[in-house]
Order: C-alpha cells, then structure tokens, then sequence
C-alpha cells in the first residue's frame, strides 16, 4: 500500500490529533506525548462520531459523544461504551511530514 | 394533536430512524479547539475533595441519626443524608458514568459503583441508556431517559419525589435481572456481551439487601434499611426536582440542545448536590467538559444560548403551567428565546417543531 502525505508533523500538538480525509475515508491522527505520531480510523465504532473533537491523555482519545476511550496506539477500546476496536494503519515522519500507510 | 409512543420498540421509534432524528448531527456552539481542550481538561482535585465533604458529611449525618434514633430528634438527620444518599449519588453515577468527574479512571468508577447501587440503578445497563439519552436526547422513541412523557404522567411525578415508582421498578428489574433475565427495553439497548455483567451486579445487590432487611428482622428495627435502602425513597425529592427541570417542557424531536434542555441558575448547596448539572444545555452541547469547568463553558458560549433560568422557582414556574397544559395539548412545548447575539435556530433541521410559533 502506498505512503499518503497526511500532514506536517507541527499541524498537531503534541497530546492532541487531527482529522485526515482521504479517498472517501476519515482518520484521526496524533501526536503522543512522547513526540510519536499513529493513525486510527476517524470514526469511533460506537455510533460513527468522528473523533476529532474528542481528547488526547497519554495514549488514549477519549470520543466526544459517550465518552469512550481507545489506545491509539492499538485501537483497542478500553471503556465503554465501545466495545469494537479501532483500526489502526502505520505512520512514518518524513522531511517534517507524517506519512500514513492506509 | 399528535399520539406519542415512547417504547424503544414502537412507532415512533421507527419513525425517528426512517426521518433521520436518530443518531443526528447536532447543533454545537463553535469555540476553538484550545479552549475546548483546557475546558476538557481532567482532574482528580475538585472530586477527591467533593467526594471527601460528601462521605464526610453522610457519616456525621447518619451518625447523628443513629445516635438520636428513634427520637424525633433524629429526623432532621435522616432528611440531610437521605438527600446525599439519594439526590447527591444521583449526580455521582451521572459524572462519574461520563468518565469525567475524576482524571484516574479507577476513582470514577469506584464511585460510579457506590452511586449505582445508592440510586439503584445497575452500573452497566445505565450506562447504555445514557449513551442512548445523548445520542437521542428527547427523540420520542429512542431516549429511554424521557421522564416526562407528554401527556405527563403527573401523579407518577410526585410519587417519584419519594421514589416510589422509581424504587418499585428497580427492584423489579433487579429481581428480574438476578434470575438471569433481562427486560425487553434493557435487551434493545444493552449490548448482548455486555448481559452476563447486569445479571452478575443484580445477583450481588440481591444480597447485600436480602442481608440488610436480615438484620433489621434480627434487630427488631428498620434502622440497618434507614441507612441503606430507604434514603432513595426519603431522600429522592431534591434529583427529581433537578431532574424535571432538565427538560421539562421543552421541544420534543429536535436536534438543538438549546432547544431541549434547561440551564438553571442555582444555590451553591443544590449545585454541590446536583454536581453542576444545573449547566444542562451545556453538558448535552459539550459532555466532555467535566462537572467543575461547566460554570466556565457556560460562561464562554452563553452568547450563543437562551438565557439560564435565574433560580430553581424560576425554572419551576416557568416549566410547571406547560406541563399542565400538556395534560390536554401534548404539542404544546415552550420555546425559548435565543438572545440577538446567537446563532438562529435552524428551522430546517426541526421539521417536527414549529419554529417560530412559540408557545405563549
Ligand atoms: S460515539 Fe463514540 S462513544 Fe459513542
């Protein structure tokens, strides 16, 4: 699968994320504490909101709607009420650019 | 005037999914994603501290109340713990179920735990009927959280000031929960992995309670069931009286939260017990903001909503004559004003609420 130019790595701050759109898909990228960046579906898997607007702690986004939290680094959702993980897809940082494999 | 079916299975229901009320886009009042981040912001402070005065508080309370029983002395004792053991826990399950009133996830559901079995309501079904009561927050149909259904069932109200329906239907559903069952309602909303943990939590209330009504047989005294058990009948009138105000006689069917929910200014007592839910257009708007930043959020977007009712009279006098009219005109909804500096409501996006026609 092809590399895809997501963002510049200084669009996001660090414990926060991005909204990424492409080919008719969403995704949500972020920026670890630890200055690492990961890619996860956008939409969360209990009812489809995007999770841009949700909150970056540590290495979990909490979803704005009900509060659900996933390991961005994982997708693996750790609270209610998502029950279904997220997918994740792999990232690289290039010349200041963060590169998704999606 | 319009039939209403408020069954998660009925009518309405389908209705709500064919024309798109469920699961909508809302209305969100813009602010800039930093603010909204500070405003997000989780910490473990204001709660352990809330927490600390809340549990303090119950055990002088109920310490003075054993101390003085069974003299009429003890009644004013057992009025103030009842109302933290059955209005205060109500707010506790509510925050802590969001996930926000504490930063480490292990202090909200401890307490999420404790405020559950207080209020009587198992910690994992109601936690999916809330979810639902976001998503669809008075949507005929799908919000499972409605209490005042148009007609108002008015005598089912006041009977809930002193938990009786609310206490009767727990107890039936925990019974019923215990013998490995769920109710049709609870089986549309909970997911089905999540079914063994409602029956494991109703098997363990079953006997902490069949324990406690033990030792009020062996002790010849309903003292051990004052402490545990009857203050959410004795104490439920103060999370009623909140809880009415939330959305009580506003729009039905809309995608506004300014339009369905109530913001009430409120004594500092009743805010501690209430948890700053009194902020209620702006916990549905934002409900990650946990409950000690809502004075600030609402302080950031009030430009953008109508404005809070001034006190609890206030808000009740404003509620309680359309409920009265909506004995014979369930249509009837009060609309309230948005100030100049607001965005509009958006008359498209409510098909089913005349915009513009506001009652008197
Ligand atoms: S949509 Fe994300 S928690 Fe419900």
């Amino acid at each position: 699968m092809p590399w895809i130019d997501a963002c510049a790595t200084d669009e996001i701050e660090q414990e926060d994320l991005v909204r990424f759109d492409h080919d008719g898909r969403t995704f949500a990228i972020y920026h670890s504490p630890d200055g690492e960046f990961f890619c996860t579906d956008g939409l969360c898997t209990h009812e489809q909101v995007h999770l841009a607007d949700g909150l970056v702690m540590d290495y979990e986004i909490e979803c704005p709607k009900h509060n659900a939290t996933f390991d961005y680094r994982t997708g693996e959702a750790k609270r209610a009420p998502a029950c279904v993980d997220l997918a994740t897809y792999p990232t690289k940082v290039e010349g200041g650019r963060v590169l998704v494999e999606v | 005037m319009t039939q209403r079916d408020y069954s998660m299975t009925g009518a309405d229901s389908m209705r709500a999914v064919h024309t798109g009320l469920a699961a909508a886009e809302w209305y969100h009042t813009d602010l800039p994603r930093k603010r909204m981040k500070e405003l997000m912001k989780r910490a473990d402070g204001p709660a352990i501290r809330d927490t600390v005065i809340l549990f303090g508080a119950m055990i002088v309370l109920a310490g003075a109340g054993i101390a003085l029983w069974p003299t009429l002395w003890s009644v004013p004792f057992w009025l103030g713990y009842g109302v933290l053991y059955g209005s205060a826990m109500d707010s506790r399950w509510h925050e802590c179920g969001h996930g926000t009133a504490f930063k480490t996830r292990a202090f909200n559901d401890w307490l999420y735990q404790i405020a559950s079995f207080c209020m009587m309501r198992n910690p994992h079904t109601w936690r999916w009927s809330h979810a639902r009561h976001h998503t669809d927050t008075i949507i005929v149909g799908r919000d499972p959280e409605v209490v005042l259904m148009r007609p108002p069932a008015l005598a089912r109200v006041i009977a809930n000031f002193f938990g009786l329906v609310d206490v009767w239907t727990a107890m039936v559903r925990m019974i019923t929960n215990a013998a490995g069952h769920l109710t049709g309602d609870e089986a549309e909303f909970v997911p089905e992995r999540e079914q063994p943990k409602v029956i494991r939590v109703a098997r363990i209330w079953v006997l902490i309670y069949a324990a406690i009504i033990a030792l009020s047989i062996v002790l010849g005294s309903i003292l051990p069931l004052m402490v545990i058990g009857l203050p959410r009948l004795y104490g439920a009138w103060h999370h009623v009286m909140t809880g009415l105000l939330q959305h009580g006689g506003l729009a039905e069917n809309v995608t506004d939260h300014r339009l369905n929910s109530r913001t009430v200014l409120m004594n500092p007592i009743s805010r501690f017990i209430y948890w700053n839910m009194n902020y209620h257009v702006e916990h549905h708007m934002f409900p990650m903001v946990p409950y000690h930043r809502l004075p600030e959020l609402h302080e950031e977007i009030k430009h953008d909503l109508p404005a809070p009712n001034r006190s609890i009279t206030e808000a009740l006098a404003e509620m309680w004559p359309a409920l009265i009219r909506q004995l014979r005109d369930e249509d009837h909804f009060i609309e309230r004003t948005l100030p100049d500096t607001a965005k509009p409501y958006r008359a498209d996006l409510h098909a089913t609420v005349p915009v513009g026609v506001p009652a008197e």
